[in-house]
């Protein structure tokens, strides 16, 4: 998984907390290869591999449902203060949190 | 009753074993080897619910065993015969194996979602930790079947998740409540009749452990900086926060995956446990439990792993420095080596006397060997996502 730094991610974030999420482009599949490996492992380590709850809550339709996308986009992003839950702006732009919420939302590749 | 000849290994049918995978070693007719299982152990993949078992002695995978279930966050304890592992899955699995025989003695779903378990000082108890719902069951070592189950209602109607589970002297087993804050320790001397002590702990302990020779128990706190510490012989005196304040009152480094603690952290009279959100090893007195000093490192610790001789410290790291190994020597505290092993190093364990350790590295599908002395890599072995290495020599260690 490369790192990435985008300081202008953090700031889009801020912006985007609240309004409307702006569609961005979608992640190559090179890169969507690397996001289902990172969510399955990496934060499958709290949320489980199967994404059905660990440390953190699970991660599946039924338990997302009712949750607005860009709200959970900013929690990527920005992380949850005072939870366990870490900001991810280092590794991941908006358009990849993006693409990982749609397909959270709509049950995660394997 | 199977005669107990039928029961042991076949030294030679170990190479036919590892090309066949799960099938069960069953009595040939021919000459039958005696077996120990004193230089066994296993390795956990995780991504494919599969367990390979291996001998340190040779460096060999000998079988491998599937249908364990979601083991993506699986631990394992050992009978105190050692002979066989007891496997914890995420999934509330529970499964015994033969690792002679290598094949699965019994498997039960205990709970919806678990993370790992422990086993009695009479090695007549297993007890698994769950999440969901939060608290601990026990059950027969034989058989499997449930004893009795203590659920981590701290408040009324509020469960917490359970963490950091270790048995103590005692048929008794300490954990920590990650959501509630505190240390329980419940005493299963009636196996069915558990009786709980509750004690203050801090703001979300995320794992635990035992000092190897039974004492103290210590909680990890996600949520504040400092660790609790809890004297299982003087309990009276309740439990009482260590390393306060490490952090300086400096902001956090995110923490991208969560340490671990076990009971190999003490080693030369000293604590070593990683801090949480600084790239340290913090140093504590094992007897004070005043900081003594602390190691700058890599990256977030997750496991901190005294070698068996206390000599050595080997840190493994969250993402995204999950490539790198680090030793530690305990007479100077210094960082004397670092190790690149492989992507994504998930977990570390030494053979019986340190000779040796077994590192899983993950993304590289890998378990790598790597001498404690030389750091020369003396060999590897293909796993699939191995994950956790346990070897047998934890049957006769408390806290695990
Ligand atoms: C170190 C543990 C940890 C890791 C790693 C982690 N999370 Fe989380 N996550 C949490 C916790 C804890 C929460 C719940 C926070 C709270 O209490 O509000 C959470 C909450 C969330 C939520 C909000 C869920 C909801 O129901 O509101 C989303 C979405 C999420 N995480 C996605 C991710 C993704 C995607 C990754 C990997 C890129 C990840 N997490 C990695 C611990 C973690």
């Amino acid at each position: 998984m490369s790192t990435r730094r985008r300081p202008i991610v953090v700031v889009l974030t801020l912006l985007l907390a609240g309004s409307a999420v702006v569609a961005l482009a979608e992640p190559t599949p090179a890169r969507q290869k690397e996001l289902i490996h990172l969510v399955r492992q990496d934060c499958g380590s709290c949320h489980g591999m199967t994404l059905q709850g660990g440390l953190g809550p699970a991660l599946l339709p039924a338990t997302l449902a009712e949750k607005p996308a860009e709200s959970l986009v900013a929690t990527i992003i920005g992380g949850r203060p005072g939870t366990a839950m870490p900001p991810w702006h280092r590794f991941l732009g908006e358009d990849d949190a993006q693409w990982i919420v749609a397909r959270l939302m709509e049950g995660f590749p394997k | 009753m199977k005669h107990p000849l039928q029961s042991l290994l076949l030294g030679c049918a170990l190479v036919v074993l590892a090309a066949c995978g799960t099938v069960p070693l069953r009595e040939s007719g021919s000459a039958v080897q005696l077996r120990g299982t004193g230089d066994l152990g296993l390795v956990i993949e995780r991504a494919s619910g599969h367990v390979t078992l291996v001998n340190t002695s040779s460096r060999e995978a000998y079988a491998r065993i599937g249908g364990l279930g979601d083991l993506s966050h699986a631990s394992v304890v050992y009978s105190r015969d050692a002979r066989y592992a007891y496997v914890f899955g995420r999934d509330g699995g529970l499964t015994k194996l033969d690792l002679l025989e290598a094949r699965i003695v019994k498997r039960v779903m205990q709970s919806g979602n678990a993370i790992g378990g422990s086993i009695s000082q009479d090695g007549r108890i297993v007890v698994a930790q769950n999440y969901t719902p939060g608290g601990i069951k026990a059950f027969d070592a034989d058989t499997l079947e449930l004893l009795s189950e203590v659920p981590a209602e701290y408040a009324p109607g509020k469960f917490s998740k359970v963490v950091g589970l270790a048995d103590v002297p005692g048929n008794k087993f300490a954990y920590a409540l990650f959501d509630g804050g505190e240390i329980w320790v419940s005493d299963f001397s009636d196996p069915k009749k558990p009786v709980t002590q509750r004690f203050q702990a801090g703001q979300q302990p995320y794992d635990g452990l035992v000092t190897p020779n039974g004492r103290h128990y210590l909680a990890g706190l996600f949520g504040e900086d400092g660790i609790a510490l809890l004297d299982l012989w003087q309990p009276g005196k309740g439990s009482r926060k260590i390393l306060e304040k490490y952090g300086r009152g400096e902001e956090k480094l995110p923490v991208f995956k969560m340490p671990h603690l076990r009971g190999w952290s003490v080693a030369a009279g000293r604590a070593w446990l990683p801090a949480i959100g600084r790239h340290e090893v913090l140093v504590a007195d094992a007897t004070t439990w005043k900081e003594t000093g602390r190691v700058a490192v890599r990256g977030q610790p997750v496991f901190v792993m005294a070698s068996p001789d206390g000599r050595q410290i080997w840190v493994n790291f969250a993402f995204p420095d999950n490539g790198w190994v680090q030793v530690i020597d305990t007479l100077t505290g210094q960082v004397v080596q670092t190790l690149q092993p492989g992507k994504a190093v998930l977990h570390m364990e030494f053979t019986p006397r340190g000779e040796a350790v077994w590192i899983s590295a993950r993304d590289d599908n890998r378990v790598l060997i790597y001498d404690t002395r030389t750091f020369r890599q003396l060999g590897s072995l293909p796993a699939e996502a191995p994950s956790g290495i346990f070897f047998t020599s934890r049957a006769a260690r408390i806290g695990f």
